[in-house]
């Protein structure tokens, strides 16, 4: 709003908001022809870093819709150190995520305790078959390759404590 | 060319029959034109966005031709309860008073349909008789919102026909005539203060009478912040509510086809019609720079209805009735005396 020093009358300043409204350029974008610039935070598909992922199942437990599958199993692993014990691992067979069902509350991406979920800003992933919204375990891994780099804390901002 | 093309002597009928044509021609060409520039894409803008892009190629141009093809597809629904022969012959009436207005328009030195001498009343007259064929709509619809709509349009209808005829009439007393050639002929050989440079466009005398016009003219139209007879929010369109198709078409062509009659009646009245300052009003070119420049004066005028239009919410029932009553007919009575006084003793 631009400073005034006099009062306008209302019935006059309503028609100079939607005079100006009409000058400045729209807010619009032509979507096919011209693409969105979305927020690096946009909620557009759930990336999954599979090396990451420990198979522990909380991610499908906390989903709300139940769109997640997840299958695994144990196994056994060299150890760590020379003469060690073996260790057991899980080791994913399947992680399914149904986006004809995920409502993208982000719950997954918040209860994983490995940061093997991620919020990537793609969205254009529509099909013409619902069962193609299936993304199996190689796809949600293609779409790590689109997931922001985190960005820098504000400074002044509690810096997280580091893992030991 | 033009005086080619004009000097055709033809015979009367032939004559009419041109002249309906154009006549019949320009209610859905006017209608187009108000409904895409203003309502489609000024609105749209208005609100930060595009409107229509994609049909027609530029601009979505071709957007209201589709629609009105849209509604020439559809189903004729006709209420089982409802008065048949008087809800089909409603749209008519409407869409006939909106036709019958454009007969005393004049669109160039010998372009109009007729000179009548009481042109300007009537247009008035004519144009309200719309009001007739929303009621109609509204009673045989057998629909009690279609009734309060048509109701309500009866009453707002009346109301504001008041304000816009006294504010023409300090017009008429300063053209000294009714018909709307001679007042467009009397702002071209007006004076300002002995200048004659640019004639006299009555709205430099007339403001009062011009702002009068446009305020009764959106109420008659029933455009908002008049529109209480279409609210859509409580009454869910009004009169219009079981139409369908094209008797819908003919309501809607109606309304924007007497939205330009009206905004041409104002550029008339106020602007100096067809004519500006500095062309020779009775050169050979008129003929072609005439509708020209009514038509440039027109979109000026429905600019500023449009824009009004989009900008302010809608007046409530009693809001709408005290305006006309108690502020606007009291203002142009005083319009028409202060008119009355400088033409005395000024």
């Amino acid at each position: 709003m631009a400073k005034m020093n006099f009062k306008l009358p209302g019935i006059i300043k309503g028609l100079s908001v939607t005079f100006r409204t009409m000058m400045q350029p729209t807010v619009t974008v032509q979507y096919p022809h011209e693409k969105e610039e979305v927020a690096p935070r946009t909620r557009g598909v759930i990336a999954l870093k599979e090396e990451n992922c420990t198979a522990c199942m909380l991610c499908s437990r906390s989903c709300p819709d139940w769109c997640i599958y997840i299958e695994g199993h144990k196994t056994k692993a060299p150890p760590r150190r020379e003469g060690g014990k073996e260790r057991s691992v899980n080791i994913l067979d399947r992680f399914d995520i149904d986006y004809g069902l995920c409502m993208y509350c982000g719950i997954c991406v918040e209860v994983c305790p490995f940061d093997a979920l991620f919020w990537s800003p793609e969205f254009e992933y529509s099909e013409f078959r619902i069962a193609n919204l299936l993304h199996d375990k190689d796809k949600l891994g293609e779409w790590m390759e689109t997931v922001p780099e985190v960005e820098p804390l504000e400074s002044g901002a509690v810096q997280p404590k580091a893992k030991k | 060319m033009s005086s080619l093309i004009f000097a055709v002597d033809i015979g009367w009928g032939a004559t009419t029959a041109i002249k309906t044509a154009i006549v019949l021609a320009i209610i859905p060409a006017g209608a187009l034109i108000l409904g895409y520039v203003f309502l489609l894409k000024m609105m749209s803008h208005m609100q930060s966005r595009l409107g229509p892009m994609d049909s027609g190629g530029f601009h979505g141009w071709f957007q209201l031709v589709g629609d009105g093809m849209k509604f020439l597809q559809k189903e004729d629904i006709m209420p089982e309860a409802a008065d048949k022969r008087v809800f089909a012959m409603a749209p008519i009436v409407v869409l006939m008073s909106t036709f019958a207005v454009y007969v005393v328009i004049p669109v160039g030195p010998e372009l109009y349909v007729r000179n009548l001498d009481v042109g300007i009343f009537y247009a008035l007259a004519v144009s309200s008789l719309s009001v007739i064929g929303v009621l109609m709509a509204g009673w045989a619809s057998s629909s009690k919102f279609a009734l309060l709509g048509a109701l309500r349009a009866a009453a707002q209808l009346i109301a504001y026909e008041l304000p816009l005829l006294l504010a023409v009439v300090g017009v008429v007393m300063q053209a000294g005539t009714a018909s709307m050639n001679g007042i467009v002929q009397a702002q071209v050989d007006g004076e300002i203060f002995g200048f004659g440079g640019i004639g006299l466009p009555f709205i430099l005398t007339q403001f009062v009478g011009f702002a009068l016009f446009m305020v009764a003219s959106q109420a008659e139209l029933t455009q908002p912040p008049f529109d209480m007879p279409v609210a859509e929010s409580e009454l869910v369109g009004g009169h219009m509510v079981e139409y369908t198709g094209f008797r819908f078409l003919f309501f809607f062509m109606g309304e924007f086809g007497t939205a330009f009659a009206f905004a041409a009646i104002a550029a008339t009245l106020f602007l100096g019609g067809w004519t500006l300052p500095g062309l020779d009003m009775d050169a050979e070119y008129m003929k072609v720079v005439g509708p020209i420049v009514l038509f440039t004066k027109v979109m000026l005028i429905a600019f500023l209805m449009f824009w009004a239009r989009f900008t302010y919410p809608r007046f409530r029932e009693d809001q709408l009735q005290k305006l006309a009553w108690k502020f606007l007919i009291p203002l142009s009575v005083v319009n028409i005396l202060v008119t009355g006084a400088f033409m005395v003793w000024v």
